[in-house]
């Protein structure tokens, strides 16, 4: 159990390049600071161990999602990871404050060039604006989100640029919580949900 | 023994003999029982004269078959050999009887009185255990069907043999000769076999455990040849089959944990002295009998093996033994045997036999054991031959040429195939071994390449590759073979990952106390799709359905490992069965009662269905 936890999901590894060096980087810290957890190698039949995920995330101090954008969002496993992990009363709601003063850092890569997040290019948005979920759920379950890091056209880039990010990533994760950005960053905003929102469990 | 000659000089004889003619016979592609018997023969009266006294080692090496007997017995559980009922008593009694019946027809046809007749018939009839059960073991044929039929039927001479040399004297020409201790006998008899039953189960177990822990590994050796010694003295004493009371204290081991030690104990004594009958059984062919009456000795054996096989050759075909097994089943139970010597022997000293014809009959018998092999060599190349003039005939011959795939499926059944099929799908070859020749036949008539061999067999796992490979498939159904080759797997070839079935729940401890990490309970994903089918009948979603049977999996592998340190223990096994299953529908019933009641709420009280809902959770719509 380490200080910091990543949460790592690609459906095909064997084609994919940035998720997998990142991948590498994550699992070749050292172990007693860093745990890296492969979804997809762990859950292979989608059957989530709640109990072993939620015990992760609660000795974790900063949580990585790492992951490749499909469909201008997450991989489907690690959603319905989110769904099951990341549960009512537990992560939010009434008594749900496991999470809560955590980071939550995302770490994605894209198919598309950087030009194509753009309202005159393909993808007709600005990236971050495919983001606004993830935002939002850090600060429902009181997390900060942390900057993301993200590499675009993951098709295109060169061996030693992949090569540098890899070592940014791996920098960083070492690094935190020293990280210029986070010194000057507020605490994540309070989102408390109302009482009636959702039926009672007795 | 030679008069004057001393230990040493015997044992230079026969030991160089052996050495000499054995490899001799392997080379030219014989076998090495045709080695034994011409070595035999070679230093016997009619040889070289450097024995002059067969009859004294005949007495002593039969000890060989005692041995031999006991460790056939090992691997035979009590559970198979009752398997094995009908084919012992059933096809055992037709091929003696059958035989015995039609060779007393043609003697008394041919004018011989009958009591001479039946004699000679019962005698005939019997076959060689020695080598019957050599040849299968040199042939790697013990497991297939023919090898469980002529074990089969060896085992019910070995019985029918008790009432035959009875009633022999009975048939005195005139005489009335006295029947054997009557009650008393088989009081005895009766009492030895319960005693060994019991001894076996009860005393036996624990002292090897004591033994054992004395760490002295060649008094476990004495031990082990004791038992033997021990039990055919037993038999021996009332009158009773050496071998047969070995074979029972075999089967009687066959479960205990000892079974291993006693087997690698026991073997290299049993591989010489069963060379040493061969040798004896070679020096006791009378070739004085057989010059003088060659066109009778002829006779007697062409006859004998004609109407025994014709016996055989019906019952293979009904029973039914794989045509390609047909030939060995047919001249291996064709043959005379060591009991036709103790038949004519005894039949010779109550008077029944003249001397005269009872060593054309001993001589007969010998001569149809030395054909044997032979037989087999010209069957084999028949076969081959055959195999040749059918190009697409199915060749059964056992893997030999070295493999290289990455991955081996030892057993290539209904589950290997489907483990093979997803392997091969996906662009990845593997080395099929399967030891049933049926199997093999099939498969390769489906173009399927598979090879035919025994996975319990370090040289054919080598020669499958199993030194480079990666992955090693143990499918066999048999689960004593099955942990056989893990065995071998993990001393001989431990860079290959060992991915197992298990049969059932024991068989699955064993695997798991052998360190194997990809052990599949054969029965559980099938039986688990199955009430997943009953669940969706009953109105569950279908996903949630899946989910509860993989629930229930991960559920049911995780007691079976807190189970797995307590084997033995039955009331702590029970109580943590109860313990898990008890947990797991704790959890599940109260799963059940929140959803009920989320839905209640939800849809306004109506809870209409015990059903699990997935939108529960109406932040996340």
């Amino acid at each position: 159990m380490a200080e910091v936890l990543v949460i790592a999901a690609h459906p095909q590894l064997e084609q994919s390049r940035v998720t997998r060096q990142l991948m590498h980087a994550a699992a070749a810290a050292d172990p007693a600071r860093v745990e890296l957890r492969d979804l997809y190698t762990l859950y292979p039949d989608y059957l989530i161990d709640l109990p072993a995920e939620q015990e992760a995330l609660r000795q974790a101090r900063l949580v990585v999602w790492l992951h490749p954008m499909q469909w201008y969002s997450m991989p489907p496993l690690m959603k319905l990871w989110l769904d099951e992990v990341f549960a009512f009363g537990w992560a939010y709601g009434r008594g749900g404050e496991a999470l809560r003063g955590k980071d939550l850092w995302l770490a994605a890569s894209t198919g598309g060039p950087e030009e194509s997040y753009r309202p005159d290019g393909y993808n007709r948005y600005f990236f971050d604006a495919f983001l606004y979920p993830y935002e939002q759920t850090a600060a429902l379950v009181g997390m900060r989100w942390l900057p993301p890091l993200v590499l675009h056209g993951a098709h295109r880039i060169d061996k030693g640029s992949l090569q540098s990010h890899a070592e940014l990533f791996a920098g960083r994760l070492l690094q935190w919580p020293a990280w210029p950005e986070i010194e000057e960053m507020e605490p994540a905003p309070e989102c408390e949900v109302p009482a009636d929102a959702r039926p009672e469990t007795p | 023994m030679e008069h004057g000659a001393t230990w040493i000089q015997s044992s230079l004889i026969y030991l160089g003999a052996a050495v000499l003619a054995v490899p001799l016979a392997r080379l030219l592609g014989l076998g090495s029982i045709i080695g034994y018997l011409a070595a035999g023969i070679a230093i016997g009266p009619w040889g070289l004269g450097l024995v002059t006294d067969p009859a004294a080692m005949l007495e002593f090496a039969e000890f060989g078959v005692v041995l031999m007997l006991f460790l056939v017995g090992l691997e035979l559980e009590p559970r198979r050999l009752w398997a094995l009922r009908r084919p012992i008593f059933g096809w055992g009694t037709v091929q003696l009887f059958g035989s015995a019946l039609l060779l007393t027809g043609a003697a008394v046809l041919a004018g011989v009185d009958w009591r001479l007749a039946l004699v000679a018939g019962l005698g005939l009839a019997m076959s060689s255990t020695a080598i019957g059960l050599a040849v299968m073991n040199e042939r790697n044929l013990m497991a297939t069907t023919a090898g469980q039929s002529v074990l089969s039927v060896s085992l019910l001479q070995d019985i029918a043999a008790i009432p035959i040399l009875a009633i022999v004297p009975l048939l005195v020409v005139g005489g009335a000769a006295e029947a054997g201790g009557g009650w008393l006998g088989a009081a005895k008899a009766f009492g030895v076999i319960a005693a060994i039953v019991f001894g076996g189960r009860l005393l036996i177990r624990p002292a090897l455990r004591w033994i054992a822990s004395s760490d002295t590994p060649e008094i476990f050796t004495a031990t082990a040849l004791l038992l033997v010694v021990a039990t055919a003295a037993l038999m021996q004493s009332v009158g009773l089959s050496m071998a047969l009371g070995a074979f029972l204290a075999g089967v009687l081991l066959a479960e205990s944990e000892y079974r291993r030690e006693l087997e690698t104990d026991i073997e290299p004594f049993k591989g010489l002295l069963l060379g040493l009958f061969f040798i004896a059984v070679g020096m006791s062919i009378d070739f004085g009998a057989v010059l003088a009456h060659p066109g009778r000795v002829a006779a007697i054996v062409a006859t004998f093996l004609i109407l025994k096989a014709i016996v055989l050759w019906l019952m293979a075909r009904t029973m039914p033994i794989p045509p390609s097994e047909r030939p060995v089943f047919v001249i291996l139970l064709a043959q005379g045997g060591e009991f036709g010597f103790v038949v004519f022997q005894s039949a010779q000293g109550a008077g029944v036999l003249g001397a005269e014809t009872a060593s054309l009959l001993v001589a007969g018998v010998a001569l149809s054991m030395l054909l044997t092999p032979l037989l087999l060599v010209l069957a084999d190349r028949w076969w081959a031959a055959h195999l040749a003039r059918h190009p697409n005939a199915p060749g059964l011959e056992e893997i030999h040429e070295q493999q290289q795939e990455p991955i081996i499926i030892c057993g290539f059944g209904r589950y290997g195939q489907i483990v093979g099929r997803l392997i091969n799908a996906n662009g990845l070859s593997a080395t099929v071994l399967d030891h049933s020749a049926e199997t093999v036949e099939g498969l390769r008539r489906f173009g399927w390449p598979t090879f035919y061999g025994d996975a319990t067999r370090l040289d054919l796992l080598r020669t499958a590759g199993a030194d480079r490979a990666r992955v090693i498939v143990v499918a066999i159904d048999d689960v004593d073979q099955s942990l056989k080759v893990v065995d071998l797997v993990q001393q001989h070839f431990s860079q290959a990952t060992i991915v197992a079935r298990a049969r059932n729940a024991t068989h699955w401890y064993g695997l798991n106390a052998r360190g194997v990490k990809y052990i599949e309970r054969e029965t559980l994903d099938s039986a688990l799709m199955s009430g997943r089918s009953v669940l969706e009948l009953m109105g569950w979603q279908a996903h949630a359905a899946r989910t509860q049977a993989l629930r229930f999996r991960r559920h049911s592998i995780e007691i079976l490992h807190q189970m797995a340190p307590h084997q033995g223990d039955q009331k702590k096994l029970i109580s943590i069965a109860k313990l898990g299953r008890q947990q797991l529908e704790e959890v599940w019933s109260r799963e059940r009662a929140e959803r009920t009641s989320l839905a209640k709420r939800l849809r306004g009280g109506s809870a209409w269905s015990a059903e699990p809902e997935g939108d529960e959770d109406p932040i996340a719509d």
